[in-house]
This record gives C-alpha cells, sequence and structure tokens, in this order.
C-alpha cells in the first residue's frame, strides 16, 4: 500500500510532521480510526490488534525506528478533584489557587490510560505516526519489544510511572523507581510529596 | 528486524548482536558459567567514570566482560510528575534542568510543544537566536563530553583545555540570559528579552577562535597511541542494529547512518543554514569521537551564519506581539491598564493552552530528543512525557559490549554521550 510523500515542513514550531492521507492509513487493517491534529497523525488501535499494526508499519511502511512510548493518565479528565485538576464546567473555582474555569470542557476519553507509540522512519521518505492504544486500570498492552527493541526500557518506564503492564515484555521490573516502590507515581491520583518519610523516628 | 535504508548500510558486522530476549541484558553464557571462574562486579553506582549514576551490573571472564545489565533510576526526581503541577510558562525552567549539559535543546523543544498547541509565530529575530544558542549549547555539551570521556580514558589535560573552551561559551550566556546554565531564555513566541548590546562581537571572538580550539584537541589525542588503541575497533555497533535500538544522534551517524533531523525535519532556522552532517561508518568509539568533533566545527560555522543574520535585525522585535501569551513590555504596566491586566492574568494564572497532544522532536547535542505534551485546555499541562536520547542510548550498551574488555567498558560507555540527569529524569 502506498501512501502519500511526506511534506516536510520548514517553519519554526513545526517538528516536521507530515500531513497524511488520513483514508490510506484507516485501511491498514487493526486500525480502528485515524485522527490528525496539528500535522500530526494518529492510529488509533485496539491492544490486542497492537502487534500486527505495529509489524505491518514497520515491514511495509519503513517505520522502523520507535521514537518512544509515552503513556498517559486521563483520570479526572475535565472533572474535578484531583492531582493536576485546573478548573470546573462552571467556572473558576476559588478554592483553588491557581486554577481557572475552562471555558468548555475536552473532549471526553474512551478510556483511562493511552499508551502512545511515536514512530519515525529513518528511510528515504522520512515521516512520523503516533500509534495510540487505549486501555483501563490494569488491562494489559501487548510488548511491541520483538518489533522495536528499543520498546524495553520505554515499556519498563511505562510501567514504573505509571501501572500498566505490557503482555509478554521479558524483564518488565521497575526501572526509575526503587525496586520495592509502591504505587506508579504518574498516575493522576498519586499524590504530590506522598512518598513516605523513611527516617522518621518511628521506625 | 528493523533495517536501515540500503544507502546508509555500512558492513560493521555481519546480523544482530542485539541480546535476546532482553535487548539491554547481556547474559552469561550456560558454558561459561559451568567453568565457575566468572566474576560479577558492581561497577557504579558512584564511580567517577560512569557520567553521574549509573550502576553496571558487569559479569567478568578473565578481562572480557560476557555480561552486563545497566541499572538506571538513581537520579530520578519527578520532573515529568513536577511540570504538570506547574503552569505552562512556569513549566519552562523544568526541561532544562533534565538534561544539565544541553539546557537549551530541552528548554527549546518543550516551547515548541507549547508553541504549537497555541499556533504561535515566532519572529525572525527569536528563531535565528534560538538557532545561534542551540549550536553554542551542542558545542558546550560536546566540550564537557570530550573532556570528561578523554580523562577517563587517561587524557587528562584534554578536560582543561575544554573547560577553557566551556567558559567563554557560558559566558556568552551570561551576557545574553543572565544565568550560565539553565538560562531560560525562550519564551512561549519567542525571547525573554532582547539581545544585549555586545553580544555580537564577543559571539565573533568565539567563532573565529572555536576552529583553531579544535585543532589543539585533535593535536592532543588524534595521533596519539594511547587513544587510537582504546578507541579504535571497540564498541561497534551496526547501522541496522542502532535503528532497531533507537539509538540518534553522534552514535547513529558513527554507525554510518547519514540522519540528522536538522537537516531531515528543518526547524528553527536549520533550512537556511549551511552545515555538513558528519557521518562515519566505522561503528565504534574512535568513530562517535570524530562525528563529535566535526559537528563542532560545523555547529561554528552556523553560529557565524546566524551572527550575519542577526546582525542586520537590529530593533525588529524578539518575540511574538500576542497579549494573552506574552507579557507586555515593562513600560507599558504604569501607562496602560490593558497590559497591567494581562501581565496580571499571565502571571498568576497563565495562559490557556488548546486543548491537543503534540509530539515534538528536534537535534539535541546527544540526538533525537522528543517531547510529548497532552492540554487539555487550561493553563497547566496534562501531561508531559520527554524522549530522552540518553536513556534510549544506554539500551546499547550491552549490544556494544559483546566482545569487549573490563577497560573497554569504560570507553564504550563514555562515547554513548549520556547524562544521568536525563535518563532518570
Amino acid at each position: 500500500m502506498s501512501v502519500g510523500s511526506t511534506e516536510l515542513s520548514g517553519d519554526a514550531g513545526s517538528a516536521g510532521v507530515g500531513a497524511e492521507n488520513p483514508v490510506a492509513w484507516s485501511k491498514i487493517h487493526g486500525v480502528s480510526h485515524v485522527e490528525t491534529g496539528h500535522g500530526e497523525t494518529t492510529l488509533v488501535v485496539k491492544p490486542e490488534r497492537l502487534i500486527e499494526v505495529c509489524t505491518h508499519l514497520r515491514d511495509e511502511e519503513g517505520f522502523n525506528f520507535l521514537s518512544d512510548v509515552s503513556a498517559a493518565d486521563y483520570l479526572g479528565w475535565g472533572g474535578h478533584g484531583v492531582s493536576g485538576y485546573i478548573g470546573t464546567a462552571a467556572g473558576r473555582d476559588l478554592n483553588q489557587p491557581m486554577t481557572q474555569g475552562l471555558q468548555t470542557l475536552p473532549q471526553p476519553k474512551p478510556k483511562r490510560f493511552s499508551v502512545n507509540y511515536h514512530l519515525l522512519s529513518v528511510t528515504d521518505n522520512p515521516r512520523r505516526i503516533r500509534v495510540q492504544t487505549w486501555v483501563e486500570d490494569g488491562e494489559p498492552v501487548p510488548t511491541v519489544i520483538e518489533v522495536w527493541p528499543t520498546a524495553d526500557w520505554h515499556e519498563r518506564e511505562a510501567w514504573d510511572l505509571m501501572g500498566i503492564p505490557f503482555e509478554g515484555h521479558p524483564n518488565l521490573k521497575r526501572i526509575l523507581t526503587d525496586d520495592d516502590w509502591e504505587g506508579h507515581p504518574l498516575r493522576k491520583d498519586y499524590p504530590i510529596g506522598g512518598e513516605p518519610v523513611r527516617f522518621s523516628e518511628a521506625e | 528486524m528493523a533495517v536501515a535504508p540500503e544507502r546508509t548500510r555500512a558492513a560493521i558486522y555481519e546480523g544482530t548482536r542485539i541480546p535476546h530476549p532482553i535487548p539491554t541484558v547481556l547474559k552469561v553464557s550456560a558454558e561459561l558459567e559451568a567453568t565457575g571462574d566468572v566474576l560479577p562486579i558492581n561497577f557504579g553506582p558512584n564511580h567517577p567514570s560512569t557520567h553521574g549514576v549509573l550502576r553496571l551490573i558487569v559479569d567478568l571472564y578473565g578481562e572480557d566482560v560476557v555480561g552486563l545489565e545497566a541499572v538506571v533510576g538513581y537520579l530520578h526526581t519527578g520532573f515529568e510528575k513536577n511540570m504538570e503541577q506547574k503552569s505552562w510558562w512556569k513549566a519552562i525552567t523544568y526541561p532544562e534542568r533534565i538534561d544539565y549539559l544541553s539546557f537549551q535543546a530541552n528548554e527549546l523543544v518543550f516551547v515548541l510543544a507549547i508553541e504549537k498547541l497555541l499556533e504561535l509565530e515566532t519572529p525572525e529575530k527569536a528563531v535565528w537566536m534560538r538557532t545561534c544558542l542551540c549550536e553554542l549549547n551542542r558545542i558546550h555539551s560536546h566540550l564537557v563530553w570530550l573532556g570528561t570521556a578523554a580523562l577517563e580514558l587517561g587524557a587528562i589535560s584534554m578536560f582543561w583545555y575544554c573547560f577553557r573552551e566551556r567558559e567563554q561559551i557560558l559566558d556568552l550566556f551570561e551576557m545574553v540570559c543572565g544565568t550560565r546554565m539553565h538560562t531560560r531564555y525562550f519564551q512561549a513566541g519567542g525571547l525573554a528579552e532582547d539581545i544585549p548590546l555586545g553580544f555580537y562581537p564577543e559571539a565573533r571572538k568565539f567563532v573565529s577562535w572555536m576552529p583553531r580550539a579544535v585543532d589543539e584537541y585533535e593535536a592532543l589525542v588524534d595521533k596519539n597511541k594511547i587513544w587510537l588503541e582504546r578507541t579504535v575497533g571497540i564498541g561497534f555497533l551496526s547501522a541496522d542494529d542502532a535503528i532497531a535500538l533507537g539509538q540518534s544522534g553522534p552514535v547513529l551517524r558513527a554507525s554510518g547512518v547519514d540522519w540528522d533531523l536538522r537537516r531531515i525535519e528543518p526547524y528553527l532556522a536549520y533550512a537556511e543554514c549551511d552545515f555538513n552532517v558528519p557521518v562515519y561508518p566505522e561503528g565504534d568509539v574512535y568513530a562517535r569521537y570524530r562525528v563529535h568533533m566535526d559537528e563542532m566545527r560545523e555547529s561554528t560555522k552556523i553560529i557565524g551564519q546566524c551572527l550575519d543574520r542577526l546582525e542586520g535585525m537590529e530593533g525588529q522585535p524578539w518575540i511574538a506581539d500576542d497579549r494573552k501569551v506574552v507579557l507586555p513590555p515593562r513600560e507599558e504596566l504604569h501607562t496602560s491598564m490593558e497590559s497591567l491586566i494581562h501581565h496580571f492574568k499571565i502571571v498568576t494564572e497563565g495562559y490557556r493552552v488548546p486543548e491537543g497532544e503534540v509530539y515534538v522532536t528536534l537535534e539535541s547535542p546527544r540526538g533525537e530528543l522528543g517531547c510529548y505534551v497532552v492540554s487539555d485546555g487550561g493553563p497547566k499541562p496534562w501531561r508531559v512525557k520527554f524522549r530522552a536520547p540518553s536513556f534510549v542510548a544506554l539500551q546499547a550498551t550491552a549490544t556494544c559490549m559483546v566482545d569487549a574488555l573490563v577497560a573497554d567498558m569504560i570507553a564504550i560507555v563514555g562515547s554513548l554521550d549520556t547524562v544521568m540527569g536525563e535518563v532518570d529524569r
């Protein structure tokens, strides 16, 4: 399948993500739908079809380079009362310093966590694409380590900080926090300053 | 396996050397284990040759490295979590501290992400000045790399010479931004301040001096037998393995892949700059050293071109004229109620950034630096994630360490040019 050539943008502020034809991308087997925004293309994929889509993108479309695996927690997205919260639909919450009302609520998200695979094609036709999959808490995502070996530490980081379990990962253990750390610090319900004090008199 | 394009393929070794099934852990083979002569060594986390706090669990068989696992996380400080608690413009101070050697590049990638979400145009002067500072920063980062990597291999005097030029760069940063490191000079929309008087002549002096300084470094080590024996033919990484392991920047170019985001996806003013991308096909430690040296020369050329352009832009705006995002000029606060309100709103609540998600990448001194930003439309980032090139580079240690001796380990880890602050974030 051929996809239109990338138009590299040279102006400041653009990382040169090509504006691709969404119709062509949506024909790939396993892609639920395609989103575009800010000149970036996102392929939304169900976790169970992730490997199929990723293998296709690597082998047929030339995306041989996995740039990053980024997980995001959308707990409390557009809502109230969680860490990272900024405002209510009704307006600014005066009891929350540094907050500001949202005039419109952000678009609802399908599930709590998104896992984003930022792919790059290190070929004569350089372009970028994002593969996005959505999971609930504890729902596993298959590992892409067999597709791109560089996923190893990226997935360990997503497990460590966000608590996304990667099914089939050969070495899924904490990477940035201690081995005996409790909780996943980048989750929205993980409090700021909430780590236990280890050297108090009580211990 | 991911495969590199034909034009960049260099025959460094046949097949792949990436360990399986865990790509980042080199396991001791069963037959060596059976000899009972394998000695596990804990290298680091506090060791002068680990560029910070990196722990390597090394299995030695005599002097051969037969097993290796890198353990990171000792510098994890939760930058990404902290940034979610700050308004957008306050969060700009954080990325710089992630990689304390290429602070301008890290700052820029986050600012570019904000600007992409805001769809904010930056004035030409700011674009060229950003390019100029980023290249100064690249030289700064390479100098620290060269000084410390050579120091670890015994070339002590190199360190002094590199820090001599680094000092000049930091003086330039101080002149422009008021601080020597962690400058926080890039604002969403442009620069925080105008370029000070006297910057151009001082920068010109540096540009005319720097090529001679690089010649001096080369005179010190380039024909030095010890240096060559410790770098040539060590720490091989093939182009295919480099791409599969996500390597970028000097490591990728030293494996023969002609890839530089400044050329491939030109951002800032790089499309209008004339420079070469050094590529070496050998894939060893020496090739990585060569790429760094050549890049310093090329960066000096780019800085000269930036100065040529900037000198003709006297009196032009250095920041976008968007009062919803950019602070109004200080003098207007005394006369204009409107400006005072804008100033107050931006300083207390911060500006809002439209809902959306972007992934911005650029070529930092260490390679592909990415920033994934999610905004929910409010004045704080919902999620910020950095793709740290050092984090990825360390994943290649196990592959590079195949057939290495224990003494080569220092040279190999050094050549990957990692900054542990960026690895652990």
